[in-house]
């Protein structure tokens, strides 16, 4: 595989950049909204349960023009010397983060849907319900959507570690491909991904 | 410039040290966010577990009060309500109602005699598809205070330590006035002779942005008639689904829906103090049972009564026990949905 991606980019187009960073604040943000919310009888309850709800579909719409986006710029490849392992599991994380960036506020909305809850964001915008009422499927899509948060979780530290790891121990730029900005120091470790 | 680390080829330890602390920071917030290193929290399952019965509650039932009967009718808004709230479902019309008459506890198939408290819940949908919900009881007011409260009680109440309930309501007379009531109150013939209350304030805020707090209460179109003790031992044990079947049967069941607004400095946070009989009232509507249906396979069953859904132009207030009724209900249902295998419908009815 090329070290500079189909398109010969080094690195992640700038809307590309700038959408990773944006859902990485709102997915960690949702994360810790769910598993907190769930934990309390306390009256911010009603409130984090409105944020989750509002957010997740803000989500769903940036996962979509996110996956719109990939396809326009592709990604840049990986470093040359990259372990086969490394690699395959870099790349298989971006299927599965996708399919969570789209399949979990979907899995909400369907859950509650399927036990008949007014999806109500804030502002008062009524989303329609997806699926009929059916408590087998509640439960069903309500375990799903609860096991998936936590591995969405775990995958975000395994990923958060790999890229520490590309940036602190391998030095090979593969950080810098979707670093906000780069600096002097972080172009010559493009260089060296791409030599 | 210099990188975190060193240069290439130099010792990776600091790096994956690093790496390591920022791991273990990351789930160690997400773990106390989760509340898994604050045990003292009230999380809905602690509520839930000191509400329902010691055994563990009844698989697909719901948690508490188990015993019910739905209700299918409308909610006829005469308009009144709209100076107090912008709610579509007040502006004067018609509107469909899910119901379900209940008894409070968590067995099923509790002896309607024996229930201490009598539960109606509503939902009321908009054409809209706004919906208000309401779980309603007898009592005029509540067992306690706070929800955290409510907690405590119950524990205490389900604690091996007979002494622990005694300390308990030695500092809380409020508690022991619901007790007194639930031990005093006369019992109607019918669910259609009782009337229900919100219990808890809620918020009304009108097209020009007042804000009025007010609770609510089903008032029966019908007359309380108050059972003997003889008769109440002597009675059937389902005497209750049996009245609602016979008089919805003869004939559509009415219920008023009115509206109590709080004076300022009325206590809206405290569910266990009801406000002075003075204070105004309107009657926003009537509703009417008009057909009445087993759980089993009735409307009625898949509705979780929550009542934080509300339409634009209602909210919770001050009062805690909304959100927590809210949490606690979605534990009861996630679970009776989870143990569905274990509900019996009836022949007919969908799996």
């Amino acid at each position: 595989m090329s070290g500079t991606g189909l398109n010969g980019n080094k690195r992640f187009a700038a809307p590309q950049r700038l959408l990773h960073w944006l859902m990485a604040g709102c997915i960690v943000t949702m994360l810790f909204v769910g598993v907190g919310m769930v934990s309390t009888v306390a009256p911010k309850y009603l409130t984090l349960f409105q944020i989750h709800k509002t957010l997740g579909i803000a989500i769903l719409v940036l996962a979509v023009i996110r996956l719109a986006l990939r396809f326009v710029y592709t990604a840049p490849g990986l470093p040359r010397d990259m372990p086969v392992p490394m690699r395959l599991a870099a790349e298989l994380s971006q299927y599965i983060f996708y399919a969570l960036m789209l399949g979990m506020p979907l899995l909400g909305w369907a859950a509650l849907s399927s036990a008949s809850h007014p999806v109500v964001l804030f502002g008062g915008v009524h989303l329609l319900a997806i699926l009929p009422v059916n408590p087998n499927t509640y439960a069903l899509l309500r375990s799903a959507h609860v096991y998936l948060g936590f591995t969405f979780f775990a995958l975000i530290l395994m990923h958060v570690a790999g890229l520490m790891f590309h940036k602190l121990v391998r030095k090979d730029g593969v950080f810098e491909a979707m670093a906000p900005v780069v600096t002097e120091n972080q172009e010559r470790e493009l260089e060296a991904k791409n030599a | 410039m210099s990188v975190a680390g060193g240069g290439r080829g130099s010792s990776p330890v600091g790096a994956l040290a690093a790496i390591a602390a920022v791991v273990v920071v990351a789930a160690g917030a997400f773990a106390y966010t989760a509340g898994w290193l604050t045990p003292q929290r009230l999380t809905p399952e602690k509520l839930v577990g000191a509400v329902q019965p010691k055994t563990g509650g009844v698989p697909g039932h719901r948690r508490n009060h188990a015993t019910g009967i739905c209700i299918t009718g409308e909610f006829t808004a005469n308009g009144n309500g709209t100076e107090l709230s912008k709610a579509s479902l007040l502006k004067a019309g018609t509107y469909p109602v899910v119901g379900r008459l209940n008894l409070g506890g968590g067995d099923p198939h509790l002896a309607d005699a024996m229930a201490q408290v009598r539960g109606f819940g509503i939902r009321i949908t908009g054409p809209d598809g706004q919906e208000w919900r309401s779980a309603m009881i007898d009592a005029p007011f509540f067992a306690a205070q706070t929800p955290a409260l409510f907690y405590q009680f119950l524990t205490a109440a389900g604690s091996k330590d007979p002494n622990a309930v005694k300390e308990y309501l030695g500092a809380h007379p409020e508690t022991l006035r619901f007790i007194g009531w639930v031990k005093g109150h006369p019992r109607t013939e019918s669910w259609t002779e009782d009337r229900f209350n919100s219990l808890n304030s809620f918020v009304f805020e009108d097209a020009n942005g007042g804000k009025h707090t007010v609770r609510w209460s089903l008032i029966p179109a019908n007359t309380p008639v108050a059972l003997t003790a003889d008769e109440l031992k002597n009675s059937n044990p389902e005497f209750l689904q049996q009245d609602i079947v016979k008089r919805v049967g003869a004939g559509p069941q009415k219920w008023e829906l009115v509206v109590t607004v709080a004076n300022p400095g009325d206590p809206t946070a405290d569910p266990t103090q009801a406000w002075p009989a003075d204070r105004r009232t309107v009657d926003v509507g009537t509703l009417t049972a008009e057909k009445v249906e087993d759980e089993a396979d009735g409307p009625c069953r898949e509705i979780n009564y929550d009542p934080t859904v509300l339409p634009v132009g209602i909210t919770t207030s001050d009062d805690g026990f909304p959100a927590a009724r809210s949490a606690a209900y979605r534990v009861s249902f996630d679970r009776r949905t989870a143990e569905e295998k274990a509900y019996p419908h009836t022949a007919g009815g969908q799996q």
